[in-house]
């Protein structure tokens, strides 16, 4: 392949893979079945040239690769507030990776996707942090942290170099976090905890895998806040959850026989303190105005569509207010064979798909805070596209929706 | 002293030591070459042509894409001393080489060859990696 016989394309990613090799300082390539792309994001004049050069080479991904979001939401292109010419040039790009062969999935959460689900063991090369962290702690599928180009070049190869998460020992766990005693009992069954408690694992573990336990038994959609927080807060690739991830079904086995470097307690004070960091709005009370809530990042999926479907209830989004959900076009085609999409809509959600509201210009101009259940929206949406932010928990974004004004359930975080 | 390759090439310029790791996804605008992450206490500083030494990336995978774009605007640092290998970077560098024919070499220095650079200090990297200060 590095010879050209496969064309320049191919002997171009073959650099790469190996570049790549000789960084991680793996002696060998291993091959995968499947890979995920964040490159299709447009981040310049270079991105399109590195794509095209790629085209031009003849090059065409030889394992399964799903998309990660673009800049665009092709199916609903008049939510872009932008300028035209970005819009055209993320288009482009988005068509170039569909060029060299990859699924126009364009969601940071392929592992949401059914056909698209690697398994226990099985060596992939993943991009987007989130979606790294979920197919490794989850899924039990092996992926090390890949990027842009890095992602196609392994998808085009279908190698990847024998290092880092790929091999069992860089899997195991170095570091336990178990909840203090202090941690209400109902906190730890709530939604709203997980997300905040990723932020935490972030910080303390930075990029250690850690094993979390004395948690019980998690959904995917917790598993998933969880990851996504702690990719955003700390360069966590990896966590165990002890009795919900696959890789943990004892805590002695998260630690592959070996014996942790620290056991760290995690109590009520910390977790309030990582929760107030993702509000940037200052001196917000219950009953202030909020413009718009922002739910689904990570996409949502099926089951939070049809769990926001549900909590909403017949009631409407107030007027003036935006409510905008982003998830995966496949998943919307599912809600929308479900009638849940109907539902959705009738109460007027708006649905973003293809691309995510922190990236660009999609939400309404507003002075005012926007709410969202989503520590990674939270985390990056001050910094892209200049919102601040008020955190809460979906019931929470929610009826904030439906009355227009911020409303905070008291019972959530004990007594404060 | 010598530097780990993790992207070979030749540079020179006036070193600019960061103080913290900045993710070049929302800390490098790559028209400018400025510093533009609001959190980073160097925020404001000028990159371009610059020898940039750090104690390692940070963040965001996007951070490939951002230098290769810094690189073809013309406005990218003429080198990156690191003080941990990293892929992102690396990857970000030996692309630019490829679409641009422009080399910006990415370097691991050991702990107290990195700790003997100053700010503003003049920087010769040539191939290989060997480092020549003043």
């Amino acid at each position: 392949m590095l010879d050209g016989e496969a064309g320049p394309g191919a002997a171009l990613a073959m650099r790469l893979v190996l570049l790549a090799a000789d960084v991680l300082q793996a002696d060998r390539l291993i091959p995968i079945t499947r890979a995920h792309v964040d490159s299709c994001l447009y981040h310049g004049q270079a991105t399109l040239d590195f794509a095209q050069r790629l085209i031009d080479g003849g090059a065409q991904v030889t394992v399964p690769t799903t998309l990660n979001v673009g800049t665009l939401d092709l199916l609903h292109p008049e939510l872009w507030r932008g300028s035209p010419e970005v819009a055209e040039r993320g288009r482009r790009l988005m068509d170039a990776y569909r060029l060299l062969g990859c699924r126009p999935t364009f969601t940071c959460a392929p592992y949401q996707l059914p056909d698209a689900r690697p398994v226990l063991g099985e060596q992939v090369a993943w991009a987007e942090s989130n979606a790294i962290v979920f197919c490794n702690s989850v899924l039990g599928a092996r992926t090390e942290r890949y990027g842009d180009f890095t992602d196609i070049a392994c998808a085009i190869t279908g190698r990847v170099p024998d290092a880092g998460l790929h091999t069992t020992d860089a899997r195991r766990a170095v570091l336990v976090m178990r909840p203090a005693a202090d941690v209400p009992p109902d906190l730890l069954e709530s939604e709203v905890l997980y997300p905040v408690l990723g932020i935490v694992l972030g910080r303390r573990a930075g990029s250690r895998v850690a094993a979390l336990d004395g948690f019980p038994r998690l959904t995917e959609d917790q598993l998933k806040a969880i990851g996504a927080a702690a990719a955003s807060s700390g360069a966590v690739a990896m966590f165990h959850v002890v009795g919900s991830t696959p890789e943990a079904a004892s805590l002695e086995v998260a630690l592959g026989g070996g014996e942790p470097n620290a056991i760290v307690q995690v109590g009520l004070d910390e977790l309030r303190e990582a929760r107030d960091g993702l509000t940037s709005a200052r001196g917000m009370r219950p009953g202030d105005p909020i413009g718009a809530v922002s739910l689904g990042t990570p996409h949502a999926s099926l089951a939070e569509l049809s769990a926001i479907a549900d909590e909403l209830g017949g009631e409407r989004v107030a007027a003036g207010v935006e409510l905008l959900v982003s998830t995966a076009r496949e998943t919307q085609d599912l809600a929308e064979r479900q009638g849940i999409l109907t539902r959705l809509r009738d109460a007027g959600v708006e649905i973003l798909v293809d691309t995510c509201s922190y990236l660009g210009p999609i939400l309404h101009p507003s002075a005012l805070p926007v709410m969202t259940d989503s520590a990674k929206w939270a985390y990056y949406a001050p910094g892209n596209i200049g919102a601040t932010v008020v955190f809460g928990s979906r019931t929470e974004c929610l009826r904030t929706a439906v009355s227009g004004r911020l409303w905070r359930d008291p019972t959530l975080w004990g007594a404060a | 002293m010598k530097g780990r390759v993790l992207s070979d090439g030749v540079a020179e310029g006036d070193a600019v030591v960061l103080s913290e790791p900045l993710s070049l996804w929302g800390g490098l605008d790559p028209q400018t070459g400025e510093l533009i992450d609001a959190h980073h206490p160097q925020r404001g500083a000028q990159l371009a042509g610059r020898v940039v030494v750090m104690p390692s990336s940070r963040g965001s995978s996007s951070s490939s894409s951002v230098l290769a774009e810094a690189v073809r605007s013309g406005s990218a640092p003429a080198a990156v001393m690191l003080g941990e290998p990293d892929l992102i970077l690396g990857v970000g560098a030996a692309v630019a080489a490829e679409l641009y024919d422009k080399q910006v070499p990415v370097l691991v220095l050991r702990p107290e060859d990195r700790g003997a650079i100053h700010d503003g200090m003049p920087v010769r990297i040539a191939a290989g990696g060997q480092i020549t200060l003043g």
